[in-house]
């Protein structure tokens, strides 16, 4: 596949140099001369000196043809500017921006833009995996599905401990995946029951987080 | 009229205290404080906030939801483009007025019902008529400077279907 990716910072560079590894044809778009000149010595001849918001350096860099194009500056606004443009204008069928501020998610996808990383959360949502805590801890959201990965570790005290997966009240369209119990994996059977200590994975529709919380946790 | 302007250079808040002194009920944002006192008259009667004006919460604060018309103007065409696109599509603001100097980008953004202007064609177009003088061209000098604006467009551009 051809993919265009805006901005070569640490995150612009490394995704390219990662999908071409996995055999895809990249082209970077990156504003400063200096910084185009390193990731092209890095990673050849893939690089295009100029700022990805201006429609002529989306044209130059193909993006017509391109499968993809990802919008990976540090900049919310230029990172909305070059979706909607690459949309507009070359009719990309698939844009991804990353946004910044975890506040912006919610405005590109009003303004447009359904599929947004946010570097934030996805370094928030690590951090707290590495956390001791208790409690639901959101593992990753599957957009396009409205959906939501998250982790339960179960307590002695939890209301679902003890219990058989299929007397936990989970809300409707939530589903127990695995159990993960002393480092190994347990098939989530209908009768499993639930131990103290164990981790739960679960997915469940992002809206009914809380319920699926007060069943497993508390 | 109830008017919320983003951005308070040289442009927004010589037009803050144009329409404030015209009797209009003006706010005006700026991420700078220092701003306000540089650029807006001494008689500005209206409300200013300090904020980040591409921020929906900064926004409604300064409320977006009761104008008739926001003006963006601060120095970044994008940051002028998400906020008059927030002002337009999210808040449903009837008149949004959006400086973008790239000519390119301005067209895509005027097909989407945000009115536009660019120093960049209408200094040139006014500067060319106090030099060779009016030309044969019909229209305002907004007119002329947005035909402009298409023309440059259309070089690098393909034809929307």
């Amino acid at each position: 596949m051809y993919f265009v990716i805006a901005g070569g910072g640490q995150v612009g560079f490394h995704l390219a140099q990662a999908l071409i590894e996995a055999g895809h044809e990249v082209m970077v778009i990156e504003e400063e001369r200096r910084r185009a000149q390193w990731i092209q010595e890095q990673l050849g001849n893939i690089v295009l000196t100029g700022s990805a918001d201006e429609g002529r350096f989306l044209l130059e860099a193909g993006c017509q043809r391109a499968d993809a194009v990802i919008a990976a500056t540090g900049d919310d606004p230029v990172n909305l500017v070059v979706c909607q443009m690459a949309k507009v204008h070359c009719r990309v069928p698939r844009v991804i921006a990353r946004v910044n501020d975890p506040k912006n998610e919610i405005v590109f996808k009003k303004l447009g833009i359904e599929e947004t990383v946010s570097s934030t959360r996805v370094l928030m949502s690590v951090i707290e995996q590495e956390l001791p805590m208790r409690g639901l801890v959101p593992i990753m959201p599957l957009v396009t599905a409205g959906l939501e990965i998250v982790e339960a570790e179960i307590a002695e005290d939890s209301p679902s401990a003890g219990k058989p997966i299929k007397e936990l009240r989970l809300p409707e369209g939530a589903t127990v995946g695995c159990i993960v119990r002393k480092r190994q994996l347990v098939r989530a059977r209908a009768d499993e029951r639930l131990q103290p200590g164990d981790r739960i994975i679960a997915f469940t529709p992002t809206s009914a987080e809380p319920e699926v919380r007060k069943a497993l946790v508390g | 009229m109830k008017v919320l302007i983003v951005g308070c250079g040289r442009v927004g808040g010589m037009l803050a205290g144009r329409l404030d002194a015209e009797g209009n009920e003006v706010t005006i944002v700026d991420e700078n404080s220092a701003a306000f006192a540089k650029n807006l008259p001494q008689s500005f009667n209206g409300s200013t906030v300090l904020g980040n004006g591409i921020d929906m919460d900064v926004l409604r604060g300064a409320g977006i939801q009761e104008v008739e018309a926001f003006v963006i103007a601060t120095n970044g065409d994008n940051r002028n483009i998400m906020g008059a696109q927030i002002a337009k599509e999210i808040f449903g603001v009837r008149r949004v007025l959006c400086k973008i100097n790239d000519p390119i980008r301005a067209q895509t953004y005027r097909s989407k019902g945000i009115e536009t202007w660019s120093r960049t064609t209408i200094l040139s177009e006014l500067v060319h008529e106090m030099l060779i003088g009016r030309d044969s061209e019909p229209g305002s000098l907004l007119d002329r400077a947005r035909r402009r604006e298409a023309i440059l467009a259309g070089d690098v551009v393909p034809q929307e279907e």
